[in-house]
C-alpha cells in the first residue's frame, strides 16, 4: 500500500523548498546589487566633492564664490551618512550657483588646466547622476520582494534591510552641460 | 578597461543591433579599452579578431519580424566558456529580452552587467516579459540599463518597473556627410532612396511603391534608389513595366556604398509601418544632407523632432506618401531648411559623444577588483550570509 498521503506531502514540500530558496537567491543577488551600487555612488560624490574642492582652492575664482565652493564640498566629504543626501543636494545647489553666475566658465576654462577641471567636474556630475539612479533602481527592485507576503512572514530576507532610496538635488548646471560632449 | 559585449542577433546579417554593437566595439578600441563580442554566426573568415561566433543563427518570428537568434543548451555553454575566458570589467548585453544570447548572457553572469533596450514590444511578448519570474529574476541582475529611444524607455518603465539612462545610438557622422552621391544620380527629374530589407514588409517598400507611379505623374521621369537585400521581385510585380527603368534595385552593399547611396537622393523616404524602435537610419540620410519623408510611427516622429527636421505622412497611407514627397520636392525653401535642422539633430548622435556616455556607465557600475563571473544558480541556500549578516 503506496502512502499517498505521504507522497503528496513530501512533493509539497519539495516544491515549497525550491521556491524560497529561489527567492532568496534573488533577494541575495538583488542585495549584492544593491550594496555595489552604493559604494559606485559613494566613490562619485566623493569624486565629485573632491573636484569641487579643487576648484575653490584653484583661485581663479573670486573669495566668495571659493569659499561657498571648499565649505560645501568639506561638508559634503564630512557629512553623516543619513545626512548625506541632503548634504551631496547642497553642494550641487552651491556649484550650479557658482558656475552659472556670468563670466565664470569663460574665465575658468580660459587656462587649459582650467578647462580639463571643467571637463572632470561636467563628467563627474554625470556619474553621480548615473550612480544615484542605478542605485535607486536596485533599491526599488529589492523593496518589491521584501514587500512580498510569504517574504516578510517567513523573514525570508534574515536581517538584511533595503535602505532608502537616495533622494538628492543633482540638475546639472547649464553651464558644465556644454562640457559634456567633450571626452573625459 | 576589458568589455564584453554580447550581440543578440547574427553577425554576417545588417541589422540595426548588429551594426550598433559593431560600431560600439571599435569606437571602445579607439579608445583604448579591450573589447570581446560574442554574436550569432558561423562565418568565421570575415570576423574581426575581437569576435566569437556562438555558431549558426536561427531565423524565428519574433516581434514582429523575423529575427536571427541563438538559443537553447549548446548556445547557453557557449555563453558560459566566454565569460569565463574573457575575465570582464564590464559585461555589455544587448536587447536582453530577445530570446538570444543577450538573453543567455545575462542569466548566466554576475557582477558589473549593463543592458541596452533596444526595441519597444508588442502586446504578446509584454505580457510574457512582465509575469515571467526567470526572466525577472535575469534582468534583476542588471545594474544598469540603458534605453536608445524615448519609446524603448517607456517600454521599461512600465513592464519592467524602475528607469532608464537614455542615450541613443550612434552614428559615424563623418562617413556620411563627405559621402559623394553615385555617379549620374539623382538625374535631372529628382530621385527617392529607400533602404532596407525589400522582402520585409514592416519596412514599408509595398507603400512606397504603390505610390510611385502617383508621384511619376507629378514628376515624369522620377528615379528610385533600393537599396537591401532580399527578394526583389515585389518591384516587379507591383511597379508597371514601363516605369521598371527608372528603378534601381541594388542589393546588399558595403558601408560606403550605403553613404554614397543615402546621398543620391532628392530626398530619403523611410515608408515603415511598425516595429521600429530607432530611426538610425533617418538620421545618417540628415547627416548625408538629404531631406527625409518617413512615416509617423513613434520612433521617427522623435528622431525628426515631431516633423520640424523632416516630413512624416500616416504609416502605410500611399497616397499620402505621394502627396507628401511631391510638395516637398516643389519647395526649396523647405528643402534647405530641413537639410539645415537635419545637421544640427544629427550631433546628439555623433559617435564620439555617445561612446563617452556609454563609458561613463561603464565605469560607474565597474567596481576595481570585481569581475564579471559566472551565475551558478545554485544561490547562497536559505541561510545566505548576505542576508544574515545584515547589511553594513
Amino acid at each position: 500500500m503506496v502512502p499517498v498521503g505521504w507522497f503528496v506531502v513530501v512533493v509539497v514540500l519539495a516544491v515549497l523548498g525550491l521556491y524560497f530558496r529561489g527567492v532568496v537567491g534573488r533577494l541575495d543577488r538583488l542585495h549584492l546589487r544593491v550594496e555595489a551600487a552604493l559604494v559606485a555612488l559613494d566613490v562619485q560624490l566623493l569624486r565629485r566633492s573632491s573636484l569641487v574642492r579643487e576648484l575653490g582652492e584653484s583661485g581663479w575664482l573670486d573669495p566668495a564664490s571659493s569659499l561657498l565652493l571648499v565649505d560645501a564640498a568639506g561638508q559634503a566629504q564630512r557629512a553623516a551618512a543619513g545626512d548625506r543626501p541632503r548634504v551631496e543636494g547642497e553642494l550641487t545647489r552651491t556649484l550650479r550657483a557658482v558656475i552659472d553666475q556670468p563670466d565664470v566658465i569663460a574665465h575658468v576654462g580660459a587656462s587649459d588646466l582650467g578647462h580639463d577641471l571643467l571637463v572632470e567636474l561636467a563628467s563627474s556630475c554625470e556619474r553621480v547622476l548615473l550612480a544615484r539612479r542605478f542605485a535607486n533602481d536596485a533599491i526599488r527592485a529589492a523593496t518589491v520582494i521584501h514587500r512580498r507576503w510569504i517574504v516578510r512572514t517567513l523573514r525570508l530576507a534574515g536581517r538584511a534591510k533595503v535602505p532608502d532610496s537616495f533622494e538628492m538635488d543633482d540638475a546639472p548646471s547649464a553651464g558644465l552641460a556644454r562640457f559634456e560632449a567633450t571626452r573625459p | 578597461m576589458r568589455v564584453g559585449l554580447v550581440c543578440p542577433y547574427a553577425w554576417d546579417v545588417p541589422s540595426g543591433v548588429a551594426i550598433h554593437v559593431k560600431d560600439l566595439a571599435e569606437q571602445l578600441i579607439a579608445l583604448g579599452h579591450e573589447v570581446a563580442v560574442l554574436a550569432p554566426g558561423d562565418e568565421e573568415a570575415q570576423t574581426p579578431p575581437y569576435v566569437t561566433l556562438a555558431g549558426r543563427a536561427v531565423p524565428v518570428p519574433f516581434n514582429g519580424s523575423i529575427a536571427r537568434v541563438q538559443f537553447g543548451p549548446v548556445s547557453a555553454s557557449r555563453v558560459r566558456r566566454w565569460l569565463r575566458e574573457g575575465e570582464f570589467d564590464v559585461l555589455h548585453v544587448h536587447s536582453p529580452v530577445s530570446p538570444s544570447l543577450g538573453m543567455l548572457a545575462c542569466w548566466s553572469a554576475i557582477g558589473p552587467i549593463v543592458a541596452t533596450f533596444h526595441a519597444s514590444f508588442d502586446r504578446h511578448s509584454r505580457t510574457m516579459w512582465a509575469s515571467s519570474w526567470m526572466l525577472q529574476a535575469t534582468l534583476e541582475k542588471v545594474r544598469a540599463r540603458i534605453a536608445v529611444s524615448e519609446e524603448a524607455r517607456r517600454t521599461i518603465v512600465e513592464h519592467l518597473g524602475g528607469d532608464a539612462v537614455l542615450i541613443p545610438n550612434g552614428v559615424n557622422v563623418e562617413r556620411f556627410s563627405h559621402a559623394q552621391p553615385l555617379p549620374g544620380w539623382p538625374g535631372e527629374s529628382g530621385a527617392l532612396v529607400f533602404l532596407g530589407r525589400v522582402d520585409e514588409p514592416r519596412k514599408g517598400l509595398p507603400t512606397l511603391l504603390e505610390a510611385f507611379p502617383r508621384i511619376d505623374a507629378d514628376r515624369p521621369g522620377v528615379r528610385l534608389l533600393v537599396v537591401g537585400p532580399g527578394e526583389s521581385d515585389v518591384v516587379r510585380e507591383m511597379l508597371p513595366a514601363r516605369l521598371l527603368p527608372q528603378v534601381t534595385v541594388l542589393g546588399r552593399v558595403d558601408d560606403e556604398t550605403k553613404a554614397r547611396a543615402l546621398a543620391s537622393g532628392t530626398l530619403y523616404v523611410a515608408p515603415h509601418t511598425r516595429g521600429e524602435s530607432f530611426g538610425i537610419v533617418l538620421i545618417e540620410a540628415m547627416a548625408a544632407h538629404t531631406p527625409v519623408v518617413a512615416s509617423d510611427i513613434v520612433a521617427f516622429r522623435s528622431v525628426l523632432d515631431n516633423g520640424r527636421a523632416g516630413q512624416l505622412f500616416p504609416a502605410g497611407d500611399a497616397s499620402a506618401l505621394a502627396q507628401s514627397v511631391c510638395s516637398l520636392m516643389a519647395d526649396d525653401a523647405r528643402m534647405t531648411q530641413f537639410r539645415e535642422l537635419g545637421d544640427v539633430a544629427v550631433g546628439q548622435y555623433d559617435w564620439a559623444r555617445v561612446v563617452t556616455r556609454i563609458v561613463s556607465v561603464y565605469q560607474t557600475v565597474a567596481v576595481p577588483g570585481e569581475t564579471v563571473r559566472e551565475d551558478d544558480w545554485h544561490g547562497p541556500g536559505l541561510f545566505a550570509s548576505r542576508l544574515r549578516r545584515g547589511n553594513r
